[in-house]
């Protein structure tokens, strides 16, 4: 090892004590396990419980990967040599099935001994998954009205106490000085302070409206799936718009409207009647927002049973909102049956998109498909936007 | 005292080892903290290539450190000068015993036959060999990124086990031709054969067949894959020779285990004893130490089902030496490797008083132990040592369009490869070999089945 043995024993710190190669690939590895963890991610974060309210991270449990090498099939019984007081006959059970020491070096080649839990950013999760799955950014159709704001841009030698950036000036120090175990000490030139610049933005404000249906027909698997499907289309909205209001309106024969963590825990008994959550989403509108100054969206999770005697007036209210809002959704919750949209409400949105409006409707049968509904979604609407 | 006191001794420790007749090289002692040793045992050398795999192996290195399980005193390497690393956290007595034992190691990989041969192959610089490949790996993920690399890697490692000793480390291309026949029907039948019909004897200008690759089933596949992929780039071929040249390097060490570190306790403990230079406390901690290593069984139980190739190791030179003095014991130490060290030199008698055992265990963790068996006890420690640990797969066939057919040997195995992993070995290989491969092993029934890749 020409590194160490040409040089003469000094003080010098050899090149181990400040490197370590195990590290680096450990962390390549586990850079490998990220990568396809990202392949498959549609599939792991629509698993409902990597969703936890108001956290900004999920933990995905993943197996160390393997390196895999020509082995033989694992026989149903083996033998082996072992050392001790035993004799003919003695019968022993061993639970845990470990492996002998002999074998330790071929790390990760048993089942799952060891698993690692990693956590992704919901912000990251969300990019990749864009790129992924080549979603279209959507165009706000609320004009361009200006809107300013102040944000960090670049380094100065002179500025206030508060932006000073310690970090920053620490390094220039040690830039200086070329000694970083000596004790600091700064100089006027050292210090760097954060600045501050002008940003010009086009003030876009989105507004949500979730409504779910959660009548006696919609079972808690229906609830969890249509909340899942809800995370996500929220993640991706909030993508586009900085400042995104969401509107929570839950429906039976009456509608009410909640805050999030109480919507996803209501349930209720009784019919299905959308007209009462399409009114009560309407009133909000006209109470609160204003379709010209802002951009609205409405999803709808329902198991579709609309009662046969509201379609003329659910009809009449949806087609309202549908004129306001840049984009209205169905997603039809039937886990086990595969109704396919051919319910009452189903039949609602596939006339409302026959007319050319900016409406969308998907069946949501499994966990599965959550990802399938939020593409088939996106593209619908970025479609619907690039409209006339 | 400081930590550097065991260097006083060492001088004195060789003089007492030429003395009782050990012939070694040069060994070059150097201190090194503990994570750099455990990163010397995840990696087989101080400096190795980079591979993810590694990362997996040292991550397994570190759990097993945090519970207390494994603990290096050394790492020595053959060579000439071979080096020995030792951990910084020893203490006088510990690194008084650690000198003694790595000095058994430099006269077992000096002398023994099957080390000689790798290192005439490898020469006697191994770790400046591996620290150039790791170098020359670095450019390639320089030059080609680190994607490709590691392809190249993950195939060629993944075959590392995958060689053939008994032929040279630089192994020439097999010949183009057949051999030609003629050569060998030049007598007496033929010459009056000929006189018989002078027409049939003048067809006898052959013309030359091409020799099929390959010629007999080839067990090298890292030479085979690199000598004969049909598009393979000479820095992937020179990844897969390098790979190739650490397994040879390798080998000796894995296929004489129980030996080597049965002799270098052996000699650790009886050069403790007669170091009378050694101060009375270093000797009784230093003793108390070796009576760890050479444990057969862990402190708190009563049965292992393994083996401590340490204490076997030990047990087996002490009784050989006691039987055929020190000049038979280092002849057996020079010829034999663990397979015949184990089928010649543990019989009955050592097998009972160490209280070895035969043991079958079923996959749902239910172990008996079996009737005593001296060959199966053999069979039983030999067994994971059987070709560098590796099932018999050789390449037997390159199709016209280049399909790569390899043959898996079951009948040498006793059963059929686990086809999931197989499976993602050929992956790996098809991705430098760029032809489909096709495997042939058996199943669970023990009918014949192909695997293919793509």
């Amino acid at each position: 090892m020409s590194e160490t043995s040409n040089e003469p024993a000094s003080t010098a710190a050899k090149w181990y004590d400040l490197f370590s190669r195990g590290a680096r690939d450990w962390l390549r590895h586990d850079e490998k396990v990220r990568e396809s963890v990202r392949k498959h991610l549609p599939q792991i974060v629509s698993g409902a419980d990597v969703i936890n309210e108001g956290a900004r991270t999920v933990r995905v449990p993943v197996r160390m990967l393997e390196h895999y090498h020509f082995r033989l099939r694992r026989p149903e019984e083996q033998q082996g040599a072992g050392q001790g007081k035993a004799k003919p006959g003695d019968v022993f059970s061993d639970p845990s099935k470990q492996r002998g020491p002999g074998e330790k070096g071929q790390g990760g080649q048993d089942d799952g001994e060891v698993s690692l839990l990693l956590e992704f950013k919901i912000d990251d999760i969300v990019d990749w998954l864009w790129e992924e799955m080549q979603l279209p950014n959507l165009k706000a159709r609320v004009g361009p009205s200006e809107d300013s704001d102040w944000i960090r841009e670049g380094y100065d030698r002179r500025g206030a106490r508060s932006r000073l950036d310690r970090r920053r000036s620490f390094k220039e120090m040690v830039k200086r000085r070329g000694n970083p175990g000596a004790t600091p000490t700064f100089i006027d030139e050292d210090l760097r302070f954060r600045q501050l610049a002008r940003r010009r933005q086009p003030a876009i404000h989105a507004v949500v409206f979730f409504m779910l249906d959660v009548s006696g027909s919609m079972s808690d698997r229906d609830r969890k799936l249509a909340k899942t499907f809800f995370f996500w289309v929220v993640q991706g909205l909030r993508r586009e718009y900085r400042s995104l209001e969401t509107v929570f309106v839950a429906h039976t024969t009456e509608a009410w409207e909640f805050n999030e963590p109480e919507f996803f825990q209501v349930s209720g008994t009784g019919g299905t009647v959308s007209s009462t959550g399409l009114n009560k989403v309407r009133e909000i509108i006209d109470a609160r927002y204003n379709p010209g100054r802002c951009n609205i969206y409405l999803f709808y999770a329902s198991d579709g049973d609309n009662s046969v005697s509201d379609s003329g007036e659910a009809r009449e209210c949806l087609t309202s909102i549908t004129g306001d809002a840049c984009f209205t959704g169905y997603v039809e919750v039937s886990s086990g049956l595969s109704r396919q949209l051919a319910t009452e409400t189903g039949r609602l949105f596939a006339e409302l998109q026959t007319a050319g409006c900016a409406a969308g409707s998907y069946a949501l049968n499994d966990f599965d498909d959550v990802w399938g509904a939020v593409r088939h979604f996106f593209s619908a609407e970025a479609k619907a936007l690039d409209g006339p | 005292m400081t930590s550097d006191d065991w260097k006083n001794y060492t001088q004195r420790i060789e003089e007492l080892a030429a003395r009782s007749g050990l012939s070694f090289h040069p060994v070059e002692f150097e201190a090194v903290p503990d994570s750099f040793m455990m990163e010397i045992a995840v990696y087989g050398l101080p400096v190795r290539m980079p591979h993810w795999s590694f990362g997996v192996r040292y991550i397994y290195q570190l759990i097993q450190r945090h519970m207390g399980n494994s603990r290096l005193f050394e790492v020595v390497f053959p060579g000439n000068p071979g080096h020995a690393y030792l951990a910084a956290s020893n203490g006088l007595a510990e690194n008084i015993l650690v000198t003694a034992h790595v000095l058994g190691h430099a006269d077992f990989s000096r002398n023994n036959l099957m080390f000689r041969r790798c290192q005439g192959q490898v020469s006697e610089h191994i770790v400046e060999h591996a620290a150039n490949h790791a170098r020359q790996i670095q450019q390639a993920i320089e030059q080609h990124g680190m994607q490709r690399v590691e392809a190249v890697l993950d195939a060629a490692l993944a075959l590392e086990q995958h060689i053939d000793v008994d032929q040279a480390l630089r192994r020439e291309r097999y010949p183009e031709y057949a051999p030609d026949p003629k050569a060998l029907v030049d007598d007496d039948f033929r010459k009056r054969f000929s006189q018989l019909d002078p027409t049939a004897a003048s067809t006898g200008v052959e013309i030359k067949k091409r020799a099929p690759v390959p010629p007999h089933p080839e067990r090298d596949l890292l030479w085979f894959v690199a000598n004969y992929a049909p598009e393979m780039e000479s820095w992937e071929r020179d990844i897969f020779l390098a790979v190739r040249e650490e397994s040879f390097y390798f080998l000796p060490v894995f296929a004489t285990q129980i030996m080597n570190e049965g002799w270098a306790s052996y000699w650790h403990a009886r050069l403790l004893r007669e170091a009378d230079f050694v101060p009375q406390q270093a000797y009784v901690d230093a003793i108390k130490c070796h009576s760890d290593v050479v444990r057969p069984v862990a402190a708190d139980e009563q049965v292992s089902l393994h083996i401590n190739p340490y204490h076997l190791g030990f047990a087996m030179w002490e009784k050989i030496i006691e039987r055929d003095g020190l000049d038979g014991a280092r002849h057996i130490m020079e010829q034999d490797d663990d397979f015949s060290f184990i089928r010649n030199h543990l019989n009955r008698e050592l097998a009972d008083e160490l209280g070895l055992f035969r043991f079958s265990a079923r996959n749902d963790g239910h172990i008996k132990v079996l009737e005593h068996d001296l060959g199966g006890l053999h069979e039983a420690i030999l067994g994971p040592k059987y070709n560098f640990g590796a099932p018999s797969v050789s390449a037997s066939h390159v199709r016209t369009d280049g399909t790569l057919e390899l043959i898996h040997d079951n009948s040498v195995d006793g059963r059929g490869l686990d086809l999931e992993r197989s499976r993602r070995v050929l992956d790996y290989v098809q991705r430098v070999w760029r032809r489909p491969i096709v495997l042939t092993t058996v199943n669970q029934a023990g009918s014949t089945l192909e695997l293919t890749a793509p």
